[in-house]
């Protein structure tokens, strides 16, 4: 597509112009608030529903907003001030699960298991992850277990196509169990390094479906007892507290290892990154930017943080 | 859906209830509470201060707190601001326009749109008997076209035969000639998703809507959608004339914050909800019933609505009338059985029934899983034809053959024997036993019917002695659809109702 014409900016370049519509918002907020000066109760009450349109949830914006008044309360302050000192506690937070994504050398194949609720990027990220491993001259293949959604084989195909993998595909409706079972014995055959295996999007409330993927998770385990490696959920930048329950349910269920946030580029802060953190301590391997093959960026906590209250920018 | 929200917004006003009087201050605490409890369903923060601000200025005087029941008007207010935040009257989608009728879906990547579109197709095709087709102008997600071409092909709807290489304002020109030419009634436009910072792909969004000048321009959003969605909200209403809302993945445990927001945010009504992933689990909006869903009174009109959509007319006589005789044999349960399952199961039914919100968490809690109702069937398709119409057969070796054929045991055929015994015993009793009698008039229970309260013929859930043949009322008003009895708690949830 267009990742041609765009100028190769580097990580933080990049973050930031995604996250800059996204910040604008929090950090004219924190400068409209910080006209006053003074930190007092009323301040620190606007501030915390500032953070609370962050998606940061109200008892993580609650804690920060505790952690900023400590050694400030009833002192002045400028708005630079409590950018800096926001971003600072938002990355304290961040800084133990900004880990990216390792592959096991010794497995043959690292197998990836990617899950999580309709619609938040699963394919489109998987696309970009085998763009990543292929650039770094590993042998990729992918799965298509999405044998639910119509026309969800023919998407990941497109990407194989691509990225310039080989896509193990089944019908449309078939067991996905069996063709996770399936695409590992392949992938095993062919010395892969990675196997990718797309899910169907599933709401997590939805008992059958998440015994269904239990189920690849069993099946793939017969061929490989340490497979899958990771299984990365993703979640949608836009998601708000209800990503919480997605990171249980999922980590329940199948095991998460970590997590990859999707889309962004709009004007979602991602700030239930923060309260994720502190609640299930799962690792955050990358964010998703763009719709592009190489909108996929490895996450930085201290730049993220300051991205999302806008520290960079005064 | 709404649980969350439901329960906090519960504990609040059980609070508020429990006490003969009530101070101002009582009041400003209550809603303080109930402003965390909406942050915390995502409700968009403009939108939960001005709601609390509207309940603060109605609930704080002299009227409410020298009531007879404080409590009980507290929660009224709360339930009216809600059905006014969320938009009073129903908004049906409106394709009543010289054909072809033009609906464009527009929203966020992964929102839905595509589903969206195909049960929207299916829904003006199958209930109000349309032609409809469906164009794709999605040229951007890899196989997006390919996807609404197949679920077309599902919902018997015709799609826009995909060429390569055209741009979406094209496809729409070419879309809207074909709808013309081929005498449809509605055409259905969806669009690529986008991010509403996309200055490109927001203008091109543009362009389309004014080639198109469609009659519904639908904003699809992912209800688990957080804050976020006041910003979508904005930007996309800034950019197109939105007609409409349409809220998805209700069935998602997402707390409600989205749909309350979207109405006060977009000044716009929401006009579907999608529920579920098979192609017909689109509902229509009620403001009225959603906001008695979310203060825990149950959408009683709602489920009988569900339930003559689902029934089968014919059978549901039959075996009506078979019930006034006395006669319900296992067949009828296995009928049975099918329609609760097409009906959403016992939690999709629970949550419509008044004060049965905490019930259906029960059950899950309890561990009783809706594959009990398939090892039901299965003993019961393990019988023969004999047997089902007498179950009194059954001896030992029978049941042994029963359980080894359905792949279960000897207890649980008895189990289920037991159940349906006590089934046909309280069909005979109930016989010609209506909606009226259980519930009283279904259509006055959200007005009349204060939070909380079970209706006196509420129906016992676990607690009940094992097998609950009583369980929900059988015939549940309508012949032949009575929930068939539910297994015994696992987990021994013996739980007393609050009254």
């Amino acid at each position: 597509m267009s990742e041609d014409k765009t100028d190769r900016k580097g990580f933080f370049a990049r973050l930031t112009q995604g996250l800059t519509k996204s910040t604008t918002r929090v950090s004219d907020g924190i400068s409209g608030i910080f006209t006053k000066a003074k930190l007092d109760e009323n301040t620190l009450q606007d501030l915390e529903d500032l953070l609370i349109t962050s998606d940061l949830g109200a008892e993580t914006a609650a804690e920060v907003t505790t952690a900023l008044a400590k050694d400030r309360f009833d002192k002045e302050v400028t708005a630079a001030d409590v950018k800096t000192a926001l971003a600072e506690i938002v990355a304290t937070k961040l800084e133990p699960i900004a880990k990216p994504l390792v592959l096991d050398a010794d497995a043959k194949p690292h197998v990836i298991l990617m899950v999580g609720v309709n619609g938040t990027g699963k394919t489109t990220t998987i696309g970009k992850l085998a763009h990543q491993f292929k650039t770094d001259g590993k042998r990729v293949v992918l799965a298509a277990g999405d044998t639910f959604r119509a026309a969800a084989v023919e998407q990941l195909k497109i990407w194989g196509t691509r990225t310039g993998c080989d896509v193990i595909a089944g019908d449309v409706g078939a067991d996905a169990a069996g063709l996770a079972y399936d695409a590992l014995a392949k992938a095993k055959a062919d010395n892969a390094d990675v196997l990718l295996i797309d899910t169907a999007g599933r709401l997590q409330n939805r008992r059958e479906l998440m015994d269904e993927l239990a189920k690849i998770v069993r099946v793939i385990k017969k061929l490989d007892p340490a497979a899958p490696h990771s299984v990365l959920l993703v979640l949608d930048a836009t998601t708000g507290q209800n990503a919480l329950g997605q990171a249980d349910a999922f980590t329940e269920i199948a095991g998460v290892t970590g997590l990859v946030m999707t889309k962004l580029d709009g004007t979602a802060r991602g700030g239930i990154l923060v309260a994720l953190a502190a609640r299930t301590g799962l690792p955050i391997h990358a964010i998703g930017i763009g719709e592009a093959i190489d909108d996929l960026r490895p996450f930085a906590a201290d730049e993220f943080a300051k991205a999302l209250v806008g520290a960079q920018m005064s | 859906m709404f649980d969350t929200l439901s329960d906090r917004l519960g504990k609040v006003f059980d609070g508020l209830r429990g006490r003969g009087a009530l101070t101002d201050s009582d009041v400003v605490e209550a809603l303080r509470e109930v402003r965390v409890a909406l942050l915390e369903a995502d409700v968009a923060l403009p939108v939960a201060k001005d709601f609390i601000e509207r309940v603060r200025v109605k609930a704080v005087g002299q009227d409410v707190v020298r009531s007879v029941t404080p409590g009980q008007q507290v929660v009224k207010i709360v339930h009216d601001e809600l059905v006014e935040t969320l938009g009073r009257d129903p908004a049906p989608l409106n394709v009543d326009h010289a054909p072809p009728a033009i609906i464009m879906m527009v929203g966020l990547q992964g929102s839905g749109k595509t589903t969206t579109t195909a049960k929207i197709a299916k829904r003006l095709q199958d209930r109000q008997k349309k032609k409809v087709l469906m164009a794709s102008l999605d040229t951007r997600r890899p196989a997006a076209m390919e996807q609404l071409k197949i679920l077309g092909e599902q919902v018997s709807v015709a799609t826009l035969p995909i060429i390569e290489g055209q741009n979406p304002v094209s496809i729409a020109a070419r879309a809207i000639e074909a709808a013309r030419l081929g005498g449809f009634d509605v055409l259905i436009l969806d669009t690529a998703g986008r991010t509403h910072v996309d200055e490109a792909l927001m203008h091109e969004v543009g362009e389309i809507y004014n080639a198109a000048s469609p009659s519904e321009t639908l904003l699809v959003v992912d209800s688990l959608t957080g804050q976020d969605a006041v910003n979508v909200a904005q930007s996309f209403g800034g950019r197109l004339d939105i007609s409409g809302v349409v809220l998805t993945r209700i069935d998602g445990d997402g707390r409600g914050g989205a749909a309350l927001s979207m109405r006060a945010v977009t000044g716009k009504p929401i006009k579907l909800l999608g529920v579920g992933e098979k192609m017909d689990a689109l509902e229509d909006f009620h403001p009225e019933r959603i906001a008695g869903r979310i203060l825990g009174m149950g959408d009683v009109v709602s489920l009988v609505e569900k339930a003559a959509d689902t029934i089968d007319q014919a059978q549901a006589e039959k075996i009506a009338k078979k019930m006034r005789k006395g006669e319900f044999d296992l067949d009828d349960l296995a009928e049975q059985l099918r329609q609760m399952k097409r009906m959403g199961g016992i939690q999709g039914l629970m949550g419509m029934l008044p004060g049965m919100g905490k019930m259906g968490k029960q059950i899950q809690h309890a561990n009783i899983d809706e594959d009990v109702f398939k090892h039901q069937e299965a003993i019961i398709s393990s019988m023969t034809k004999k047997e089902r119409r007498d179950p009194k057969l059954l001896n030992a070796s029978r049941k042994r053959r029963v359980a080894a054929g359905s792949g279960t045991a000897v207890p649980e055929i008895n189990k289920l024997l037991k159940m349906h015994r006590q089934m046909a015993d309280m069909m005979k009793k109930v016989g010609k036993g209506g909606m009226k009698q259980m519930f009283g008039d279904p259509g006055a229970q959200l007005d009349e019917m204060p939070a909380g309260e079970l209706p006196s013929a509420a129906p016992g859930l676990p607690g009940q002695p094992p097998g609950m043949g009583a369980g929900v009322p059988p015939g549940m008003g309508l012949p032949g659809l009575g929930m068939p009895g539910m297994p015994g708690p696992r987990g021994g949830s013996k739980k007393k109702r609050k009254k």
